[in-house]
């Protein structure tokens, strides 16, 4: 089958019980300018990622502001941090320093700087 | 013997200094990574360590770099440092002379006028009382210098003096008093034993009404004890920079340099840094966006003391204005990204997925745009009309699928990721066998100049079309139209391009200049490698760039960045155009007159333009 660049999600039911909502607030003190996404998708349309595989900025986004981690570390590795995104936002997103933080928080790898 | 108790705090101050200093100096040499050692190896016992030397007096007893950015600011750190150095130097010959060996005790020097109470009595004593004395008058100036400039930095020409930490404090309140303090306690003692010159002597006469008995003792006291805290607090305060910036100095000139990690020659820049604050008055954080927290001066002071903030290592536009502007020549930008280096997981590799494909044509030119110019899709269309126009068979390397060059993540520390980009990229250039690498982006362009490893020569495209003028592949008419230039500053700072650009704009119109140029350009504001400030800080930023460059009212401002040209058209002031676009609606073309005209695309150019 020919593969569209997306696919069909599952419904997803927001489980509050289970839904971190906590850590999108620490998002937004670190990167204010999260809370005016409208989920516009023209960061994704533009992703020099995206070229190449289904990966989905706005997606991502989204998925983390309902509090749902799993695979998303995965998923943000695929980014370059070009920066496209940043530039296209109709809101003034800075998508870039979203992608940044959500590595640092999300890693298994315990992104400390290098011993000195 | 020539002893009081009152030298035992100096002698156990300096004890401390040089136990200190020469610990420290062995742990980061030790930390020096592989060729930075091989270099040290090959060039210690070369002529390089003679005009080391020479630097060494010219910079750090002279200061002639501080001298040359402010007269005043230099002549103070001149007069305390290079001061300082002939009174210990002069000091030392006196003392020498007057114990009639050159293995005196050592702190005779240091307190030579209490212990030489019977006046000339040795080998050119007057003159050497002339000297002493003219010397100490030198320091006593630039130390006043010192306490006005704490007072009022902006008559020195700077706006903001630094904050200071506790042994700074220390530090510095200590070494306002020593000078005072030393010419108040040779001046008692001139006033009861007549060994003065004309400044203590002078000083003694005046103060013949006082217990100068009584008072002696105490200040030579109090002499010795300023001089112990001075010591003390040296290699913990700003003033460690003293004795660092000697061993930076050969070190750069025996060929050690920075590398992607953190060394121990990171280590040696910032202990080096004597927190001047110029790099606060060049950074445009501060004076256009009021940001006064995260240059690098507070950047290497956090450095240096172990706390510095991810917030603070990743303010910073990465422009390079400051380490131009450092007197010191710290490496100030390539230190912050070491510094936000991230760790690596062995054999992991991100890019995958993404399936590049090879070049099956045989081109003479391999053209990589770059991220950013697929935003600024005319930059995409000049280029191709410029190659058409000149005969050139090229490859469009990332015209359909391309990917990043890698400089981004590795402005943001993740160096591993950026490699996985770099070796994906490079096979698809060595893929084309071609004989030269263009590229539209000064980001990239940099990127492919010092992080990869390529078999081909790389061109920033104003340097590849001043080539094609040369050989007379392109003609270009002129325009008539007045032009300004924004260096950018990767094209500029990062690679020391100024002149291609600059050439082939003068070939199209009349290039004027702007009072911020070359190395004092200014950042667009759009900068990929701060991920802090926000779209209202850059566009600061941004604005006030504008200003400068739009001083001369000129017809077009021209640029050769995508990323500047996007940041700098949406100010909404002046026409932008990359040099690109304004070669590709200016070239002359004999051979096809009439197929330029019908050339569809280019008419929007035309029509933008007026
Ligand atoms: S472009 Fe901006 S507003 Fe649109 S989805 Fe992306 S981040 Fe949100
Ligand atoms: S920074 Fe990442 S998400 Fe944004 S366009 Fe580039 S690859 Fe896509
Ligand atoms: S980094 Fe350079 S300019 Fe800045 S305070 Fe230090 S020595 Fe001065
Ligand atoms: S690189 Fe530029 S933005 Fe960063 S501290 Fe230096 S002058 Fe300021």
């Amino acid at each position: 089958m020919k593969n569209w660049g997306f696919k069909i999600s599952k419904p997803r039911v927001l489980d509050f019980d289970t839904a971190n909502l906590d850590a999108y607030n620490r998002l937004i003190e670190k990167v204010p300018s999260a809370h005016r996404c409208l989920m516009c998708g023209a960061c994704t349309a533009t992703c020099t990622a995206n070229l190449h595989t289904t990966f989905n900025f706005r997606n991502c986004h989204l998925m983390f502001r309902r509090g749902q981690f799993e695979g998303l570390a995965e998923e943000l590795d695929k980014c370059m941090l070009c920066g496209k995104c940043k530039l296209v936002c109709p809101r003034g997103v800075n998508t870039r320093a979203i992608i940044y933080n959500l590595r640092i928080v999300l890693s298994d790898l315990n992104y400390k700087k290098i011993e000195l | 013997m020539n002893f009081h108790p009152f030298i035992l705090p100096f002698s156990l101050g300096a004890i401390v200094l040089f136990a200190i200093i020469i610990y420290k100096y062995v742990s980061w040499i030790k930390k020096l990574d592989r060729k930075q050692k091989y270099f040290v190896n090959k060039n210690m016992f070369t002529f390089k360590t003679i005009q080391a030397t020479g630097e060494v007096i010219r910079e750090a007893l002279i200061h002639r770099n501080i001298y040359k950015k402010n007269p005043v600011l230099g002549y103070m750190h001149m007069s305390l440092a290079f001061g300082w150095f002939l009174l210990i130097v002069v000091g030392k010959t006196e003392s020498s002379f007057y114990a009639g060996t050159f293995f005196e005790e050592p702190w005779l020097a240091i307190f030579f006028r209490y212990f030489a109470r019977e006046p000339h009595e040795y080998f050119m004593a007057t003159q050497f009382t002339f000297i002493m004395d003219f010397l100490l008058l030198v320091v006593l100036s630039g130390v006043l210098l010192a306490i006005i400039k704490r007072m009022r930095s902006k008559f020195m020409g700077m706006k903001k003096a630094t904050k200071h930490s506790t042994f700074d404090r220390i530090a510095l309140s200590a070494l306002w008093w020593i000078f005072p303090l030393r010419l108040l306690a040779e001046s008692t003692t001139a006033a009861i034993t007549g060994n003065g010159g004309f400044l203590t002597g002078s000083l003694g006469n005046l103060m013949s009404g006082l217990p100068v008995q009584a008072l002696e003792l105490p200040l030579w006291w109090a002499y010795s004890t300023v001089l112990f805290a001075f010591f003390v607090a040296l290699p913990f305060s700003r003033y460690m920079h003293i004795p660092t910036e000697v061993i930076l100095i050969f070190l750069r000139k025996w060929g050690a340099t920075a590398g992607e990690q953190y060394s121990g020659l990171s280590d040696i820049q910032i202990n080096a840094c004597s927190r001047c604050g110029i790099c606060i008055d060049a950074c445009q954080l501060n004076f256009a966006a009021d940001i006064n927290n995260v240059q690098s001066v507070y950047f290497i002071r956090d450095t240096r003391y172990h706390n510095l903030t991810d917030d603070i290592a990743n303010n910073c536009l990465l422009c390079g204005r400051c380490t131009e502007a450092c007197p010191v020549g710290i490496e100030t930008t390539l230190i912050r990204q070491q510094m936000r280096n991230k760790a690596e997981i062995p054999g992991k590799h991100y890019y995958d997925y993404a399936d590049v494909p090879d070049c099956n044509s045989k081109p003479e030119v391999v053209y990589f745009a770059g991220c950013m110019s697929h935003l600024t899709p005319s930059i995409i269309i000049s280029m191709k009309k410029i190659f058409d126009a000149a005969g050139v068979k090229y490859w469009f390397m990332d015209e359909e699928k391309g990917l990043c060059c890698g400089r981004p993540m590795r402005q943001q520390g993740f160096v591993q990721q950026s490699k996985d980009l770099i070796s994906k990229n490079m096979r698809m250039i060595h893929s084309s066998g071609a004989k030269v690498l263009v590229t539209s982006c000064p980001i990239c362009y940099k990127s492919f100049r010092d992080e990869y490893v390529l078999e081909i020569p790389v061109l920033h495209h104003t340097e590849y079309i001043e080539k094609l003028i040369d050989s007379g592949k392109l003609e270009l008419k002129n325009s008539g139209k007045s032009i300004v230039y924004h260096d950018p500053c990767e094209l500029g700072r990062g690679c020391n391009v100024y002149d291609a650009p600059r050439a082939v704009l003068k070939e199209i119109g009349e290039l004027r200049t702007s009072e911020l140029e070359k190395e004092n350009s200014l950042c667009c504001g759009g900068s990929l490698s701060n991920s802090v400030i926000d779209l209202a800080t850059q566009t600061k930023i941004r604005d006030h760039g504008l200003e400068v460059l739009t001083a001369s009212k000129p017809d077009i401002l021209a640029t050769a960045c995508p990323l500047c040209k996007k940041s700098l058209v949406h100010g909404n002031k002046v026409i932008v155009k990359d040099i690109a676009e304004i070669v590709a609606v200016n070239i002359v073309n004999k051979k096809q007159p009439k197929k330029v005209q019908t050339a569809k695309n280019m008419n929007e150019f035309e029509v933008s333009y007026k």
